[in-house]
């Protein structure tokens, strides 16, 4: 009885290997010889939000083209994804379309020799997009997502009852500052409690920087041009420092979470709260009728005329060069699909939109909060509007958050932190293995 | 844990009889295992200590890894905290470790319930103990910090001021292994022989003497087992910190592992290589010749 089990259980894991196989070589052959029927691959992230948009363009593609089908597959975020990208890539492993960073993250995939081209959809693209998926004159992915701010996002109702102005500059915002601690609302709201949520002062304030010093990317990321040693860079840390020396920020700065910034905010215990743009639907979600209470302003410089918008482009869609013959024919089809208004529609139904988008034709539809119509008048006056950092340059040192938290809690000072950022910075360099450093 | 027999097993040998080699055959699939998951990648990982790899390809730099580590001025400080935490994980365990032990081996009400309560937290996972305490701690609505205001006192921030973090931190890692230590002192405590403390009875000594001449000095080897262990326990500690502060406010709490573990997140596969290489001799070269000169002292015995 005992040595029948086995054999049984010997023969159907046989079997199960052997039918595996089978399925997999049968499916293949399907797709080449048959119908023109195509099946692709598509590997994002395994964000909730990320595989709504994902499945649901997959969907309304599929509808539009019969004959191919998109299966979407995830993989982890942050470094462990990265990993999983890079790993596959390497190894020709990759699915037939997948979903990435762009900017230096994108960069760093070495496109040439990984990617697909993709020049055919330039024309539809906007232009700060085609910068951050561009590499020698070609262009390798379409977006997927809307644009985001790093941007103060701010009570209106609070700035009404106070009979505020929104700052152009650094000293109006302080000054507003000093009115609003007069009245007993925290002025600035800061949540180290998660630590990347520190930086919006230094990120957020790019476009200030390169305003003032134009190509300073560039410089610096040929080593020639540095946080400590530059005032318009080195300006975010002052200002980190600054808002906590003159205790601007709420109490319980040092433990807070994103999720109390956002209520905070929400409910007016806070005017001003630095962060990314597309915190905004969760906080709606968490607040509801709140839509309309909440704008956005471009975080001030010295210069009221100069000031403007550091924007974070989408995310892209790739098509690896291990992808050929009809798959690649098919997947091309598919980032045309992304890259039109239909997509753009597409995207909005699966989840509300929280910037404007990255493609031509695509408008926002008036139900908008009214933040995202603020960050779209930004973006629609020429030249108010600029890439962040690490969307020109490929170095970013990874201890940013922790060196913030020490300023914007007084442990350490500005030009001491700007000095150790630069030396974190470095090493970041020598690994991606950059000239002159 | 495993407590290791002190004086090595001497199985039977067969003297005389030539010893045939059959037997050693047995030790292949142990062996191979070790070097396949140990060996190998110890001695790679020297290797690759010395070049600046990433997925795709690596290129040898010699020994720059080990300048830029030693350069890093979070480097610097996490050492310190590393040293300061273990040694004071290290010394609470066993000046708490030994009374409890002493109290649980006396003649006291509920001695077996309160030995379970004392041991319960070492069987709790660290991330879990981690995150429980980091939510008790709260500088503004952490049960600590709200009983202390009850009694009219305000209480710091446990993780968040610079100045108690990395304190706080080792407080949780001594209420989680005081249980570990209090059990080898209470096996070391029960195994000394009756005849001692009846000897003292008759010369008329008191508890004090008791445990000042006896407990102390034949509970030695449970004292070095706690101090080794926890002493390497702490100086290697990673998974408590990280669920806890993550090494913050800023680097206020950073020790050598987490700076290790951060350098690794951030995609300088060379350089942690380079710090693991560094975290590895930094142990071996206090736990050699510490568990070396804590022998020795036993034999003396």
């Amino acid at each position: 009885m005992k040595r029948r089990q086995i054999g049984l259980a010997v023969l159907s894991a046989a079997a199960l290997a052997l039918s595996a196989c089978s399925a997999g070589s049968l499916g293949s052959s399907d797709e080449d010889s048959g119908g023109g029927k195509v099946t692709l691959s598509f590997l994002t992230d395994n964000q909730p939000e990320t595989v709504k948009i994902a499945e649901g363009l997959a969907k309304d593609f599929t509808a539009k083209n019969p004959d191919i089908t998109i299966n979407v597959e995830t993989r982890p975020q942050g470094t462990e994804g990265d990993n999983v990208v890079k790993t596959r890539l390497s190894t020709g492993d990759m699915t037939d379309i997948f979903m990435y960073n762009s900017g230096s993250l994108m960069q760093a995939l070495a496109p040439q020799k990984n990617l697909t081209a993709v020049d055919e959809f330039a024309d539809k693209l906007d232009d700060n997009f085609k910068k951050s998926v561009g590499s020698d004159g070609k262009i390798y992915g379409v977006p997927f997502g809307n644009y985001m701010a790093g941007a103060i996002l701010y009570n209106k109702e609070v700035y009404d009852k106070n009979g505020l102005k929104v700052p152009t500059t650094w000293d109006e915002f302080m000054s507003n500052n000093a009115k609003l601690k007069a009245a007993g609302v925290d002025p600035v709201i800061q949540t180290y409690g998660e630590t990347w949520t520190s930086q919006l002062f230094i990120l957020g304030d790019y476009y200030n920087v390169e305003a003032s010093t134009p190509g300073w990317a560039d410089q610096y990321t040929k080593n020639q041009a540095k946080y400590a040693t530059t005032p318009a860079a080195k300006a975010g840390f002052d200002h980190l420092q600054e808002v906590h020396d003159q205790g601007y920020v709420n109490k319980d700065f040092a433990s807070a979470k994103l999720t109390d910034g956002l209520n905070k905010l929400a409910k007016g215990e806070g005017a001003q709260y630095p962060i990314l743009s597309a915190m905004l639907s969760q906080l709606i979600a968490d607040n509801p009728g709140t839509e309309n209470k909440i704008g956005l302003f471009a975080i001030p410089g010295t210069d009221a005329a100069k000031n403007g918008l550091t924007v974070w482009a989408p995310n892209g869609l790739y098509i690896p060069s291990s992808t050929t013959g009809d798959k690649l024919a098919a997947a091309k089809k598919f980032l045309g699909f992304v890259a039109s208004p239909e997509g753009c529609e597409s995207l909005g139904k699966a989840s509300q939109p929280t910037g404007p988008y990255a493609v031509s034709g695509c408008k926002l539809p008036d139900s908008v909060p009214q933040a995202v119509k603020d960050m779209q008048t930004y973006i629609d006056k020429p030249g108010a509007s600029g890439l962040a950092l690490e969307f020109l340059s490929p170095v970013k040192g990874p201890a940013l958050e922790q060196i913030c938290v020490e300023v914007g809690s007084g442990i350490r000072k500005s030009d001491a932190a700007a000095k150790l950022y630069d030396e974190d910075v470095k090493k970041q360099a020598q690994q991606l293995g950059l000239e002159g450093w | 844990m495993e407590a290791r027999p002190r004086t090595s097993v001497a199985g039977p040998v067969s003297s005389g009889r030539k010893k045939s080699p059959y037997s050693s055959w047995f030790y292949l699939p142990a062996a191979i295992v070790y070097a396949v998951l140990f060996l190998v990648p110890t001695v790679t990982s020297f290797y690759f200590s010395l070049t600046r790899w990433s997925i795709f390809d690596s290129q040898f730099i010699g020994f720059d890894n080990y300048v830029t580590f030693f350069r890093e001025p979070a480097l610097v400080s996490g050492l310190w905290h590393t040293v300061v935490y273990a040694v004071i994980t290290s010394g609470l365990k066993v000046v708490l470790g030994l009374g409890l032990a002493v109290l649980l081996t006396s003649q006291i009400i509920g001695r077996g319930y309160l030995r379970s309560v004392v041991f319960f937290p070492v069987l709790v996972s660290t991330i879990g103990v981690g995150l429980t305490f980091t939510i008790l701690m709260d500088p503004e609505d952490g049960l600590i910090n709200e009983s202390l205001s009850l009694l009219g006192i305000q209480g710091p921030g446990w993780l968040t001021d610079p100045s108690y973090a990395l304190l706080s931190v080792a407080l949780v890692d001594v209420w989680k292994g005081v249980g570990l230590a209090t059990l080898i002192y209470i096996a070391g405590i029960v195994s000394i022989p009756q005849e001692y403390f009846e000897a003292a009875r008759v010369d008329g000594a008191t508890a004090w003497q008791n445990f000042r001449s006896i407990v102390l000095p034949l509970a030695r080897p449970a004292t070095f087992t706690v101090i080794l262990l926890s002493l390497i326990g702490g100086l290697r500690s990673f998974d408590l910190i990280w669920a806890m502060t993550r090494g913050g406010p800023g680097f206020t709490s950073d020790v050598i592992a987490s700076v290790i573990y951060k350098q690794y997140q951030a995609g300088f596969y060379g350089l942690s290589t380079a710090g693991n290489v560094v975290l590895f001799l930094l142990v071996t070269a206090i736990i050699f010749p510490l568990s070396r000169y804590l022998n020795s002292r036993e034999v003396d015995l």
